[in-house]
């Protein structure tokens, strides 16, 4: 329960976290910091000239955000799964060790009977 | 902390391609020895790099007004060590470079020693300095994750000073601006980045113990009704 609880407020945390500065929002545009550093660069040093293009680029703004979006759903989508097969892992493990144990006690249960029934040698 | 591609002299892009390429060529490397020789580690390797790569996707609004996004570097260099990253971060930002128009192959070198090189180094130094001071491994983990992303973005800022200094107060001027646009952004980002790193730390804790511990990450602890009968070997423990 109290784990859980953890859990909650750890997300919780990390959502007020990056929902804040939007909340308060003072007309910012949230500009990337490369994009800034790049005009920073060309408004201090205005002769320098890049000398090399992107070998590709994204056509337009929509292409790029699900190109983004490509990239995000690859890596949560294997972060899933090793996540997943780990906790299966674990749950299948556990689920060996309660079998076990239940094997356990049944042996333990039938032995005792046996013993009752069987009456004990005269000395 | 994109660099952009053509925007630093050829001298300056061969020079960081040169200083950075050892570090990956080793992270291959060391990507190879952990499978071939803990194919149990695979799995690991992939949430590390996949980690690295969702963060590494999504921009994030901090209070500065602009936005940035993590590294996720921090997790795989607590889990693996450092070099690993080098290899797996230098992929992500291939496959930005290539397929995004986001960074570039130009400056692939210099991107890849800051987020994949010092950036890791960084965190791993942190994380090894809180648990050698008696740190738990969850606060560990958030130094790790956190330093791991502010230093790489340090890096930036100070590689691009190198590149273009201010032409009246030079490197340090230049620094300064760099540091202004990089640092202060990225300090929530860094504090969100170690609460996302906690998290996963506590998944896998509980699930990939045994992975931990071989890793060093967690120390090993006979679990009672894990282990089936221990047996103290005469002299074995000490």
């Amino acid at each position: 329960m109290r784990r859980h609880l953890v859990t909650a407020l750890l997300v919780l945390a990390v959502i007020a976290l990056f929902a804040t500065p939007l909340l308060l929002d003072g007309g910012s545009e949230y500009a990337g910091t490369d994009s800034q550093a790049t005009e920073l660069i060309e408004d201090s040093d205005a002769g320098y000239e890049p000398w090399f293009e992107s070998v590709f680029s994204p056509g337009s703004s929509e292409i790029e955000s699900g190109l983004f979006a490509m990239q995000a759903a690859l890596g949560g989508g294997v972060l899933g799964y090793v996540l997943g097969r780990l906790k299966g892992r674990r749950t299948a493990e556990r689920q060996r060790q309660t079998a076990k144990r239940q094997r356990r006690t049944a042996e333990r249960q039938r032995r005792t009977a046996e013993e009752a029934a069987t009456p004990p040698a005269a000395p | 902390m994109h660099i952009a591609e053509g925007f630093l002299p050829p001298a300056h892009a061969i020079g960081w391609t040169i200083a950075a390429a050892p570090f990956v060529v080793h992270g291959a490397r060391a990507v190879v020895k952990e499978v071939r020789e803990n194919p149990e580690s695979t799995l690991l390797l992939g949430a590390a790099g996949a980690f690295t790569f969702v963060l590494s996707a999504i921009k994030l609004p901090s209070i500065t007004g602009s936005s940035s996004h993590p590294t996720g570097t921090g997790l795989g260099a607590v889990l693996f060590r450092p070099p690993v990253m080098a290899l797996l971060g230098t992929v992500v930002l291939l496959f930005q470079a290539l397929l995004l128009a986001h960074g570039g192959l130009t400056t692939l070198g210099a991107n890849a020693f800051s987020m994949a090189v010092v950036g890791p180094w960084a965190g791993y130094a942190v994380y090894r300095l809180v648990r050698r001071s008696g740190g738990g491994l969850l606060p560990g983990v958030f130094a790790a994750m956190a330093v791991a992303d502010l230093a790489t973005y340090v890096t930036t800022a100070l590689q691009l000073a190198w590149a273009h200094p201010d032409a009246a107060s030079g490197f340090a001027g230049a620094a300064a601006k760099f540091l202004s646009v990089f640092a202060f952004t990225q300090v929530p980002l860094a504090i969100g980045e170690g609460l996302l790193g906690v998290l996963l730390f506590r998944v896998l804790v509980v699930n990939a113990r045994p992975e931990l511990e071989r890793l060093g990450v967690l120390r090993r602890t006979p679990e009672p009704d894990q282990a089936p009968v221990p047996e103290p070997t005469p002299g074995g423990e000490r």
